[in-house]
């Protein structure tokens, strides 16, 4: 997709692949038959740059063919650089960063209001916690006591400068979501049965939102993209395209071999 | 006329060197270093440079302190979050309590393109229009970005400066005079007007080459300052031509289009007029050249719009 449209955001992509991958497949049910209830489990990705997992994943879940991911960020496709409703199973607009939790946290709201059981999950960036506005949402969500929502942050530790600890330092993070409310768990956010067992497990505590801290690799899965910064938005060129691959293939291969 | 550089990359020289003259000149950035093309700068001047993280409304608010500390502050982030997401901070930090900060908004208009509609600002004009005591600047070319950078300097009031990241072509003599809220005819004629700003200047400019070929002559000017609006050169321009046309890279609502009508309408100057610029509607997703070309922000297109109009002042 990247490499056909010549854009895109590579790295953060590939760090959160595997959490779609898991709501998408294992904890969310989330069809294209139902999409259209409010009755059902919801996703927001606020980290709307890595819009490349996202459509990728709803492609897999069968809400349109993956022949539409070939238009990626060519005119007049709607499948644009971030996320909007006008692509089947996104569920809200996002790319400006700082606004999906707060959404979030109304759509889990008025849930509640209704009765409703369903869950309501959400992905940031860790870069993207310096916008004021998620630490506002967050208040907000301990404040109802929104057991029914679950904030997943990637938290790869780099941005688009650097390191976020030198870009402007977070830590430590564990303690500022525990002081806001949640009830915070962590996990390696790209080992599989960690982050199912993590998600079956919400709400981690009745009566607080969930906040599950994925430690990722940013640019997981191809040695030379892994935690380089400049990354972020860097499109391969034919070699390291085919590298890439390649690599991506043998990881398979193994992953096959491993379970025969 | 030859191809030069991005603005952004001449703003990232251009206040570069401002700041290795000037220890007071600092340059705040929200993560956005590499888009404002900062990062020799960053190297260059490590203490003149605040990162305040992905936070574009604190950016502002510290940007005012800092002007308030003393300093000449340039606050770096792209055009679409500056003037949204910190917009009550411009309005009351900055623009309210008169601290003089360079407000500069990366990658402006559809610079973004495929990025889709939170990337784009069509909006920015029309909001800051609306907010007293900001100078709104759109620059044509390099010459104009370094010269609105230089005057922004020592300005005394605020002042918010858009920029694009695609090389434009140098229209301007480098001895050229330039002053804020002054339009600059860059070629004269009977016929009709074009008034634009930012990167649609030369879109004008390429129209009034191809009309010149039909014998129709045209005024282009390039309107850089959008707020104050030069009126002197607007008006004398309506008054000198058949027809009217604007173009930005904005919405045609509460842009260019719609102040050059306030005056125009006000004033009791009739001419056949046109607004060009994004409609309102669902923007059209594609790089900025595709938008361009969809919504007919184009040399072709412009051409065809102005004969149209010069058909209706015939008529009347
Ligand atoms: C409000 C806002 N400011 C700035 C940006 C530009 N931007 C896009 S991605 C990004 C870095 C995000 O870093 P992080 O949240 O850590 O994401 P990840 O590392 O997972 O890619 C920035 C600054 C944006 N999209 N929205
Ligand atoms: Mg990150």
């Amino acid at each position: 997709m990247i490499k056909r449209a010549n854009t895109g955001h590579t790295a953060g992509s590939l760090s959160s692949v595997d959490i779609l991958n898991v709501l998408y497949n294992r904890i969310m049910g989330v069809t294209p038959a139902n999409f259209d209830a409010v009755a059902r489990d919801h996703y927001i990705q606020s980290k709307g740059h890595s819009v490349e997992a996202l459509y990728t994943v709803l492609a897999d879940a069968g809400f349109y063919s993956a022949a539409e991911l070939d238009t990626f960020s060519s005119g007049g496709s709607h499948w644009v650089g971030h996320p909007t409703r006008k692509v089947p199973g996104v569920e809200h607009n996002t790319g400006a960063l700082g606004h999906g939790l707060s959404v979030a946290v109304g759509l889990a709201l008025g849930m509640k209001k209704d009765g409703l059981p369903h869950r309501v999950f959400t992905l940031l960036g860790d870069g993207e916690l310096a916008e004021g506005s998620n630490w506002e949402a967050s208040m907000t969500a301990a404040h109802y006591k929104l057991d029914n929502l679950t904030v997943i942050v990637d938290r790869n530790d780099l941005q688009i400068t650097g390191l976020t600890e030198e870009v402007m330092a977070l830590e430590p993070l564990v303690d500022k979501f525990r002081a806001f409310g949640y009830a915070v768990r962590e996990v390696n956010g790209n080992d599989i049965p960690e982050l199912v067992e993590a998600l079956e497990g919400v709400p981690f505590v009745p009566g607080k939102p969930s906040l599950l801290l994925a430690h990722t690799v940013k640019g997981r899965g191809v040695s030379f993209i892994e935690n380089v910064a400049s990354w972020h938005h860097h499109v391969p060129s034919d070699e390291e395209f085919r590298l890439a691959l390649s690599e991506l293939d043998q990881a398979e291969a193994a992953l096959n071999g491993a379970h025969r | 006329m030859n191809l030069g550089r991005a603005n952004l990359d001449e703003f990232g020289a251009t206040v570069l060197a401002l700041a290795e003259k000037d220890r007071d000149v600092l340059v705040v950035t929200s993560d956005s270093r590499g888009s404002g093309k900062l990062t020799p700068f960053g190297k260059a001047l490590p203490d003149q440079i605040v990162e305040v993280g992905i936070a574009e409304q604190n950016l502002v608010g510290i940007a005012a302190g800092l002007t308030a500390a003393g300093k000449k502050v340039f606050a770096v982030s792209p055009a679409c979050f500056l003037t949204a997401r910190s917009l009550e901070q411009i309005k009351n930090d900055v623009c309210y309590s008169n601290w003089p900060v360079k407000l500069i908004g990366i990658s402006a208009g559809v610079s973004y393109g495929a990025l889709g509609s939170t990337h784009h600002s069509l909006h920015d004009f029309a909001v800051l229009r609306a907010i007293h005591n900001i100078t709104v600047v759109a620059p044509a070319d390099n010459f104009e970005t370094r010269a609105a950078l230089t005057a922004a300097l020592d300005y005394p009031a605020p002042v918010y400066i858009r920029l694009g990241k695609r090389p434009m072509y140098n229209l301007h003599e480098p001895d050229a005079h330039f002053e804020f809220g002054k339009a600059i005819v860059l070629r004269d004629g009977p016929d009709v007007t074009f008034v634009a700003t930012g990167e649609t200047v030369i879109i004008a400019l390429q129209a009034a080459d191809r009309l010149a070929e039909e014998g129709i002559r045209c005024r282009v000017i390039s309107m850089h300052t959008v707020k104050p609006l030069d009126e002197a050169a607007l008006l004398a321009a309506a008054r000198d031509s058949k027809a009217l046309v604007t173009v930005e890279e904005h919405s045609v609502r509460g842009g260019l289009g719609g102040a050059c009508a306030e005056v125009l309408l006000q004033a009791g100057v009739h001419v056949p007029f046109k607004i060009i610029g994004i409609p309102d509607e669902y923007t059209m997703t594609g790089s900025q050249e595709e938008i361009f070309r969809h919504y007919d922000i184009t040399p072709e297109g412009l051409a065809q719009t102005a004969v149209e109009l010069l058909a209706v002042a015939a008529a009347d």
